[in-house]
């Protein structure tokens, strides 16, 4: 995927979203706090972020369903909220929860959403018919929407968001009810929507699937705290990463946390990521001595960052980018 | 495509997909017809107001060709009906109490005298207080003596003659069959229109139908205009059993009346709508829907005649669709009225649906942002 990655913004590339100081507050609450941003056409842009960070709030001012307190929008040329309307028809919308109708075939749900988008009737037949072949649901065509499998509702409700053929699509954690199978072919079907020249946003709080987006925003109680490809996010952490693999996890986990240089530790599996300050020369060296002045067995190296530890030391304050 | 055909191409793809839901949802599809056939015959049947042939017995005492002839008219009333002939008023308390009788007449030796003085009651009419519905009838019968007898001259005689027109046998169903269409139409069109915009919000449908190019208003009318064909569906269904259980004579013009429904469905179907931008579950807009259905039912005038009711009330009975209907339906079905004559019933129904869509799309679109 890197290699197909097309070059970032600055370079020349046309943007699909150019939002300043967007900001929306919910009372008292400040959901999205002054997020500018910069998503280039035909990249799969993501939005990683835990739950309440503001993803979904971003996402809805982009598309116009909810007015910004602050802050200006620009999407496929258009000024948002003013040009809403307009834009309806050139941006394709999937919830996180499948809000297609249940009692309602495929291909009665299909012919729905071309009717809404009046497309014409010939054009109409040939686009219901591309996206049942290309999302597969030729064998479910007759089958109510509510009798069927997540890993095939969502391929309805994706047949359904780009049945109009839109210029960007937004994407709300479209996978979060989706086996891993079917979530690895929702992603070969965005890469092919992308490289058609589809812009595509999609928010997650999955790491392998913000790993796959061409850039990435991350989100952290509704502030950017980082942004841009992820493989430069994770190559300038400004943070040492520091394996630990010991018998005695909990014993480690002990010793870090005493340890005033250890920012943050995170448990993968059997090991653990600690995330040291900058300031030390030698973070694994001092992991090390630690460990062993309290007689926790250990094997302990300094190792690359990656997404999971870009998004805990972003999420910090001490974000990259 | 232009914006006009676009305007109605969106809200007949939302209107067919209702309509192809509904078909396929069986138990809904079958209360459209079982609910208001159900419900016209428990009205019909059971609603009934007038108290006639109460069992009743009489101990005459006088034994005149007077006292003969009064209990003749109260027989030919209809109200009472006189099932046994006693000696006096002990017996007439006993049946009473073994509840044979809801009624004794009881006529005093001096009635001939009572009769010509004129300054006491000639006779005495005992009533069952315990029975519900029975005392009053009777009391009114008792404080009307009978008119024709000689002797017996009331200054004015007009103002006891009683003259019933369009329900001669003032037969509860012919009053209440025609108002039924709109009172089990409040029932079931409010609910429809409210239950149906909150399941899709519930279900999350709304939140994918907003980012589509489909208007508020679009959505309102879309969701509507199945629903009045429904209400049509079910005003048939009343007005046939009305025609041919209850002998309901239909007097206007069918056309008019139908005229008439159709915006009374629409008003009320609108109302749904209003309250579907209210309530955030089916459950309460089953709840507020039926709220709207007791003011309707006690102020529009189907319970209760409507100038009997304080200001005020009368007022909010103006904002009532029912109220417009219950007299667009009763001129037409029972007086033979032209619509044109109901104009300002028909003026304020129309009013009240263009309001409630206005501001159930106006209040639906406030409540995305």
């Amino acid at each position: 995927m890197s290699a197909e990655r097309p070059p970032p913004p600055g370079s020349g590339v046309p943007l699909a979203i150019e939002a300043h100081n967007l900001t929306r507050r919910f009372g008292k609450f400040t959901a999205v706090d002054n997020v500018t941003l910069e998503i280039p056409k035909a990249h799969i842009y993501g939005f990683l972020g835990p739950n309440g960070s503001g993803k979904s709030t971003t996402i809805r001012m982009l598309c116009g369903l909810l007015q910004p307190t602050a802050g200006t929008i620009e999407v496929l040329g258009m000024q948002v909220p003013r040009d809403a309307e307009a834009l309806r028809r050139k941006i394709g919308y999937m919830t996180q929860k499948f809000s297609l109708w249940d009692d309602l075939t495929v291909l009665e749900n299909l012919q729905f959403i071309a009717k809404v988008f009046t497309l014409p009737r010939g054009h109409a037949k040939q686009r219901i018919d591309a996206v049942i072949q290309e999302f597969d649901l030729r064998e479910l065509t007759g089958r109510l929407a509510g009798a069927m499998s997540g890993g095939q509702r969502q391929r309805l409700a994706l047949a359904a968001a780009t049945l109009h053929e839109p210029e960007l699509l937004m994407l709300d954690e479209p996978t979060s009810a989706v086996d891993p199978q079917s979530r690895r072919d929702f992603w070969e079907s965005l890469f092919a929507l992308a490289s058609r020249g589809t812009t595509v946003l999609v928010s997650t709080h999955y790491m392998d699937e913000a790993e796959r987006c061409h850039r990435l925003a991350i989100l952290s109680r509704g502030k950017l705290v980082a942004e841009g490809p992820p493989e430069t996010l994770m190559d300038n952490l400004p943070l040492h990463v520091v394996e630990v693999q010991a018998k005695d996890t909990e014993g480690a986990r002990k010793v870090l946390h005493e340890l005033p240089a250890v920012r943050s530790q995170a448990q993968l599996g059997l090991r653990l990521h600690a995330l040291v300050d900058r300031s030390v020369g030698d973070a694994a060296g001092i992991v090390r001595d630690a460990l062993s002045k309290a007689s926790v067995g250990a094997e302990v190296n300094e190792v690359r960052a990656n997404l999971e530890d870009v998004f805990v030391a972003a999420t910090l304050g001490t974000g990259a980018g | 495509m232009n914006s006009f055909l676009a305007f109605f191409t969106r809200i007949a793809a939302i209107a067919g997909k209702e309509v192809r839901q509904l078909r396929r949802d069986r138990l809904t599809a079958g209360m459209i017809v079982g609910i208001p056939l159900m419900q016209i015959l428990i009205f019909g049947y059971g609603i009934n107001m007038d108290v006639r042939h109460l069992r009743a017995a009489v101990a005459d005492a006088a034994h005149t060709s007077a006292s003969r002839a009064l209990v003749a008219d109260l027989e030919a009333g209809q109200v009472v009906h006189f099932v046994a002939t006693v000696a006096g008023p002990a017996q007439l308390r006993e049946l009473m109490a073994a509840g044979k009788i809801s009624a004794g007449l009881y006529i005093p030796p001096d009635f001939e005298r009572r009769r010509i003085e004129g300054d006491r009651p000639i006779a005495q009419l005992m009533v069952d207080g315990s029975a519900p519905g029975v005392a009053e009838p009777l009391r009114a019968l008792a404080n009307l003596p009978p008119t024709t007898r000689p002797g017996i001259r009331p200054a004015d005689p007009r103002t006891l003659e009683v003259l019933t027109e369009y329900n001669p046998e003032r037969r509860t169903p012919v009053q209440i069959v025609p108002a039924l269409i709109g009172v089990i139409l409040s029932m079931t069109m409010v609910v429809f229109t409210a239950v149906s915009l909150v399941r899709e919000r519930e279900r999350g449908n709304l939140e994918l139908l907003i980012t589509t190019p489909v208007k508020s208003v679009e959505l309102m009318i879309g969701k509507l205009a199945p629903y009045v064909l429904v209400g049509l569906v079910q005003t048939t269904i009343i007005l046939v059993t009305g025609v041919l259980l209850f002998d309901v004579p239909i007097n206007g013009n069918i056309v008019q009346l139908y005229v008439g429904a159709t915006l009374f469905i629409a008003a009320t179907l609108s109302l749904g709508l209003v309250i579907s931008t209210l309530v955030q579950t089916q459950f309460q807009a089953m709840q507020l829907g039926f709220l709207t259905l007791l003011p309707s039912i006690l102020l529009s005038g189907f319970m209760f005649p409507f100038d009997g009711m304080p200001p005020v009330v009368q007022w909010i009975a103006q904002i009532l669709p029912l109220t417009h209907f219950n007299d667009i339906v009763r001129g037409v079905v029972l007086r033979g009225a032209e619509l044109r004559s109901l104009l300002p019933s028909v003026t304020k129904l129309s009013i009240f649906l263009v309001a409630a869509v206005s501001l159930a799309a106006l209040r639906f679109r406030k409540s995305l942002g």
